[in-house]
């Protein structure tokens, strides 16, 4: 199945794709030959859905789960912190304290 | 074809250099005006504290046996506290040419650089008699440290140099990862890959140690700057540290100064044991190579975004640019371009398979672009470690 150039798979078992250029709403992008429009600005380095994501799966990236889904995800639409939490429970925590890293 | 010069412990060195040691801040220019006319030959390296350090002697201890030194020249002030006999009799039993210079014994600083560069003249001359025998990848140390990262980073050149070093474990080198304040949130993973469940437990606590450490030190983890570059999550974000590590068997844990004891993959604990003492563990990305090469790395690859331009003393650093648009502002310093793996025409397999034969050139004699343009950068401070566990190493 194509996949856009601009779209880089990391590792045979992720189900998502990283943004290498700059996508810009109303781009068409093809993922895994789902043809789709990109409905906002995606920067180099954010995710898109290579498959359908169920609500509660794990979200995969590097081959490894990088935290699990809250909703369900359609194949080509954005993967962020509005539909993924982090499975990971700090074992510390700055609490308020916000920096640049 | 690799080609190693051969030293008494059975390790080869793809380098000859001799080694000019300041054992304190206070001796350090003179150990530089020793080097000035022979410097592609001979490099400095020191320790600047006047206090005894058990770490820092223990590094320079290693660092002056390194299998790519050859002969080792001690520059001592007279009055600090380092144990410079110790370190004499170290080089000696290496079988090494090793000699010491106190400055207040010597009537000051041009007679201490006089005959500091007759002894170097002496032994550069000697060392280039020295034939390099074959080498095999098998007999290889090689590090990994990323500096100057940006969001290119954890998806070109660190996952690029993980495939590099699964080629070299598979080829039966000893490879070694760092860093672990950036693995929190991948412990389980990591863990996972642990050749032993003792193993992966003891890799849980080292990334237990440095959140406890980074916490003391009031370090953050995750921020709204990440999520901007497209981090979502914190395992996210230390995955694509992590990446250098690429997929093979975790074989052990070593500390800085700790010699892999076979081919394999290992992670290097850099967080000092006890309580917090001596401030950052690693002030500065030539900190974490100084480690590297003091548990034996004959190179190290060196994954930077932003662009560093550092090398090293003793051990060529193999430079990793992730990030295209500094590639080409900073092309000059850089030895592999992993960042046209953004451009849509490079896969990560054949960016890995670039660093690896740039390793196995570097091997072979030939220069990296830091070695080339005179990079010979150093630095040590203090630290404290306890022993290592049992589980740590292979049985």
């Amino acid at each position: 199945m194509a996949t856009d150039g601009r779209l880089l798979r990391l590792a045979p078992a992720d189900n998502v794709l990283i943004v290498r250029q700059a996508l810009q709403p109303g781009d068409i992008v093809e993922v895994e030959g789902v043809t789709i429009t990109v409905p906002v600005r995606l920067g180099l380095g954010h995710k898109l859905a290579a498959a359908p994501i169920a609500a509660g799966d794990k979200v995969v990236k590097y081959g490894a789960p990088i935290g699990r889904a809250t909703e369900d995800i359609p194949v080509g639409a954005h993967v962020h912190i509005h539909n993924v939490v982090s499975d990971y429970t700090p074992t510390y925590a700055l609490p308020g304290e916000e920096q640049e890293l | 074809m690799l080609k190693g010069y051969p030293r008494a412990d059975g390790r080869k060195g793809i380098r000859n250099i001799v080694a000019v040691a300041y054992l304190v801040e206070c001796a350090h220019h003179v150990a530089r005006e020793i080097v000035a006319p022979t410097r592609e030959d001979a490099h400095v390296i020191g320790f600047p504290g006047c206090f005894p350090n058990p770490y820092a002697q223990k590094m320079m201890e290693r660092l002056c046996t390194h299998p790519n030194v050859g002969a080792v020249l001690l520059v001592s002030l007279g009055c600090e506290s380092f144990n410079r006999r110790q370190l004499e009799d170290v080089v000696r039993a290496s079988g090494r040419p090793v000699e010491t210079l106190v400055i207040q014994q010597n009537g000051g600083t041009r007679t201490t650089i006089a005959k500091g560069r007759a002894f170097v003249a002496e032994c550069i001359a000697a060392l280039a008699g020295e034939e390099p025998v074959p080498m095999d990848v098998s007999e290889l140390v090689v590090g990994t440290v990323c500096g100057g990262s940006d969001g290119t980073s954890g998806i070109t050149g660190n996952p690029a140099a993980g495939l590099a070093f699964d080629k070299l474990v598979a080829a039966g080198a000893a490879c070694i990862f760092e860093e672990t304040g950036e693995l929190i949130g991948c412990e389980e993973i990591m863990a996972s890959r642990a050749a032993t469940p003792a193993l992966a437990d003891a890799l849980r606590e080292t990334v237990a140690k440095a959140a406890r450490y980074y916490d003391t030190l009031g370090l953050g983890s995750f921020a709204a700057g990440n999520a901007d570059g497209g981090l979502t999550t914190i395992e996210e974000k230390s995955l694509g540290a992590y990446m250098k590590s690429g997929q093979s068997q975790i074989s052990g844990i070593i500390k800085p100064g700790d010699l892999p004891p076979r081919g394999g993959l290992y992670l290097m604990d850099v967080v000092p044991d006890g309580e917090v003492r001596f401030g950052f563990p690693n002030i500065s990305d030539n900190a974490e190579i100084v480690e590297m090469m003091a548990s034996g790395a004959h190179l190290t690859l060196f994954v930077t975004g932003r662009g560093s331009v550092v090398g090293s003393a003793l051990a060529p650093v193999l430079k990793i640019a992730a990030n295209p648009h500094m590639y080409a502002n900073l092309s000059e310093d850089m030895d592999v371009n992993a960042g046209r793996i953004l451009n849509g025409d490079t896969g990560l397999e054949e960016v890995a398979d670039e660093i690896y034969a740039g390793v196995l050139a570097l091997a072979s004699g030939e220069k990296s672009k830091s070695e080339d343009l005179g990079h010979t950068e150093f630095i040590l401070t203090y630290k404290t470690f306890e022993p290592l566990g049992p589980a740590c190493l292979p049985a």
